[in-house]
Order: C-alpha cells, then structure tokens, then sequence
C-alpha cells in the first residue's frame, strides 16, 4: 500500500522524532510513504491569522503538486499541517470564487482540488488489527525487549486533529470532533491502555510556543495535572507542537507549578514502534526531555 | 473622519461580504466564551466581539489585543448551537485590523507571524532555528527559554541550515500577489 506523505516543517526538525518512528513503523505495516516533491511550509497560523488568500495558496499549492505527482491520498502527521491542507481542501471545494482565486494566485489551471487528506491517527485507526496482530506476535517472540502493554496512557487529540467539525467530516466524518475514540483504538492495539480523562481536546497554545510563554505554560499546566490525576504514566500525542509544549516545556511548567510530573510524552508512531519490536533509538526516543525508559521498564 | 471610522458602520456587512458569516445569528449564550482557552486572558471574549462586530463597532474591537490572542484552536465554532463560526470571524477581523494599521497587533505575537512568513517566503519552509533567532532579535527578548540552550542541539532538535525548495520563485510570485491589498477586497 502506498501514501503520499507531507512531512511539513517540524518533522525535520523540533518534530524530528515523529518522522524517524512514522519511517520506521510505515514499512512494517506494509504501507511505503511517497513524499509530495518540493512541498512548502503550510503556511500554519500565521498565513491564516493575518492573510486568508495566502493561507489557501500555500496550503494548495501542495495540494497541487500532489495531483501532478499522481497521489491521490495525503498524509499529514503533524495536526496544524494537516488542519491547514484540509481547510484549504475544504473552502476550495465549497466556495467557488475562492477556488477560482486560488488557481489564479498559484498559476496552476489545470489544478482540480482532488487530493484527500489524512491524519497520522485515522491512518493508524485504520491499521489497527495489522498493529494488534503485528503487536502480539512481537510480544510472544521476545519477552525482554521494552514492552508498552498496560502502559496507562492519556491520548491527547489537542484542538486541530479533529476540529473543526466542517472539516473533519467532510467529505465523511473520520471521528467524532466532540468525544472521538481513534486514538484510543491505537493505543489499545499496541496493548498499552488509554485512561479516561477530561482534557483530550484542549488546545496546548501551540500558536503562541515563542511570542506568549505564560499562556502556554497555562495551558499546559492544566493537561498535564489532569493526565496525572487519572493515573496517566504517559501521554500520547500526534502533533509536534503539542510535543514541544508537553515534553520540551515540562519542567519549567512543573518549576511554575511547584511540583514534578514526570509525564513521558509518546508520539502516537513511537507507542506503535515500540509495540511492533523497534528500538528506542530507531524511534528517536532519545532526543525527548522527560525520559521514556522509567515508564517503559516499569510497564509489566 | 478618519479612515477607520468612515468604515465602521459597515463592519458586519464587510464580514459577512469577506465570509459569508452574519454574526447578528450569535444570541449571545455564550458557549463560545466558555469553551475558550484563552478567554481568561481576553478583555473581548469570543461573544463579546461577535456582539461588538454585529453592532459595527469596530474601533473597541480594534482598540483591543483580544483578537490577537486566539489560538484559533476552533472549539468556539465546533460548538455554537447556532452555526456561528467565530473563530473564521477572529480571523478575518485580524485581517482587517492588520489592513487599517500594520502597527496594532501585540508586538511579541506580531513579531512571531512576521519572522515566520519571512521564513517561508525565503525558503519555501519554515527554518526553526532562523525563526527562533529572527523572533529574538525583532522583541529583544533574548534570553527566553524560546526553545533555546544546549540541549536542543544536543538532541538534534533543530537543523542548523535552512532547505529551500526548488520552487522558491513560484512561492515568491504567491507572496507577492496575496500580499497586494487590492486583490483581497479587505473593507
């Protein structure tokens, strides 16, 4: 199986380690990932807060160079990319003026808005007996490697997987944007187990990561205690920007707060590595702030 | 009569011209208010300012930081009960506010959006660590943890030369024709 895949800019970078698993983990599930050539950056919130036309013909542009690259389905791991091309896709598709304008702007005629675009989530939903089968052969085949089964987990959706609602399900609703289950679906194929909590779909303040530090850690602050209270060991992400926020910020946030959390911060292809038999290393696990081995380890 | 008040009357039909969205459809229960992050920190929370947009006022929205501080995380528009979408409504005020007079917004999250379209329109993608520098230097804020400090390198957390991408003139042409006013109709 084949899938045009959109990196965006974190990936190679603050994100590096949702990359290095999702490359890991795709050809184990039987899935090559064919990268949209000379893609640009989405243009994220500050194209959209400040310039709307901008904010479609860069997402678009990508879109455009999908077409002409014959791929026919994206995937966006990071949720503010993903956000950003599904919008686009979406008011190109519904306003026609825009649509008109857009092609315009990118010198692109012969482009048709065709390409659909996926979430690291809906993708691995969707792989999820391959994982669980995948997972347990793992497990009966080396009992020493570090296991993720009854890892209690917090699956964290932030505010741009499944929001907003116009977008997500259109054309098909891929979860539902108020009470969604597909994370959890993941985790528990990889035989980790998701607690229930209340901040799933908060936003972390992602937007304002450099030029609004109080704010952030705000935010932050009121996730993480809330993954701790309901007896989290870990939580689960799939955007890099929710990463930053939770892993990198975690200390000064407990600094802040006074106290320790001690929250290892999994993106969603880490948690999935790990149960399929990769190393911490092949997953990147290494560049995290709050160290993963304790909870791994501890996990029985 | 000064530009901005000589549009101000007009402000919820300029809205609804730009976005389709009538925002005298908000009855004010505030649900949006309520779900927002960042309400705390606003002095016009979300129902306040489709209240405020609705009765044209457009100098007490544009006299005020709160536009600037929504994250646009979207749970205002996933909620209303009336199909109101505020968050595209912030957006396109912040659009507005922007072509009245550039120097409104809050200068640390104004320096933010305008290193990290600089970013990309010099490459093509966003160079994090030219962001994180260009930011520093347009608030003098340099010694915030702004994902700074040794162990980002050590960790390999953030390239240390820019990509551009080969359609680097294309990407330019865009900037250059969305960036043009006269082609965004912006009342």
């Amino acid at each position: 199986m084949k899938i045009g895949y959109y990196p965006g800019c974190s990936l190679s970078s603050t994100g590096r380690e949702y990359n290095e698993s999702l490359q890991v983990i795709a050809p184990l599930l039987g899935v090559t990932l064919q990268e949209i050539e000379d893609w640009n950056c989405c243009g994220a919130s500050s194209a959209h807060a400040t310039n709307r036309q901008l904010s479609l013909a860069l997402a678009a542009r990508n879109l455009a160079l999908a077409e002409t690259q014959a791929i026919p389905e994206v995937l966006a791991p990071c949720a503010a990319c993903y956000n950003r091309l599904a919008s686009a896709r979406h008011a190109l598709a519904k306003d026609t003026r825009a649509f008109e304008k857009t092609r315009e702007v990118l010198e692109r005629p012969e482009f048709s808005n065709s390409v659909r675009v996926k979430t690291s989530v809906e993708w691995l939903r969707d792989l999820a007996p391959v994982i669980q089968k995948k997972a347990e052969e793992t497990a009966s085949r080396s009992a020493t490697s570090p296991s993720v089964k009854g890892l209690k987990v917090a699956c964290y959706y932030g505010c741009l997987l499944v929001r907003p609602p116009e977008v997500t399900q259109w054309p098909t609703q891929w979860d539902d944007p108020e009470d969604p289950s597909s994370m959890e679906t993941v985790v528990r194929a990889t035989g980790a187990e998701p607690v229930r909590w209340n901040r799933r779909l908060d936003c972390c303040g992602a937007g304002f990561s450099l030029s609004r530090l109080d704010s952030v850690a705000r935010l932050g602050r009121e996730i993480l205690q809330e993954a701790k209270k309901a007896g989290a060991q870990a939580l689960v992400v799939a955007c890099p920007l929710c990463h930053v926020n939770l892993d990198f910020r975690q200390q000064a946030i407990a600094r802040k707060a006074g106290g320790e959390f001690d929250l290892p911060v999994f993106y969603i292809t880490e948690l999935v590595g790990l149960a399929l038999g990769a190393s911490q290393a092949q997953l990147g696990l290494n560049r995290h702030y709050v160290r993963t081995d304790s909870v791994l380890e501890r996990s029985p | 009569m000064t530009h901005t008040e000589s549009k101000k009357d007009n402000l919820s039909a300029a809205i609804r011209g730009l976005t389709g969205e009538n925002v005298a459809r908000c009855y004010q229960c505030g649900k949006c208010s309520a779900g927002c992050p960042m309400s705390q920190e606003m002095k016009l929370k979300p129902h306040d300012l489709m209240r405020l947009a609705s009765f044209d006022q457009a100098d007490r929205i544009f006299g005020d930081e709160s536009i600037w501080l929504c994250l646009t995380c979207e749970t205002c528009s996933a909620r209303c009960p009336n199909g109101c979408d505020p968050a595209r409504v912030i957006d396109t005020l912040r659009e507005m506010a922007l072509a009245r007079d550039p120097s409104r917004w809050p200068r640390a999250i104004g320096a933010f959006h305008a290193e990290f379209l600089k970013q990309v329109k010099n490459h093509g993608r966003v160079f994090e660590l030219g962001l994180i520098l260009g930011f520093k230097l347009r608030t003098g804020r340099l010694f915030d943890d702004a994902l700074s400090g040794p162990g980002v390198f050590a960790r390999g957390k953030l390239a240390l030369q820019p990509h551009r991408i080969s359609g680097i003139d294309e990407m330019r042409k865009i900037f250059e024709k969305c960036e043009n006013v006269e082609n965004r109709d912006l009342s």
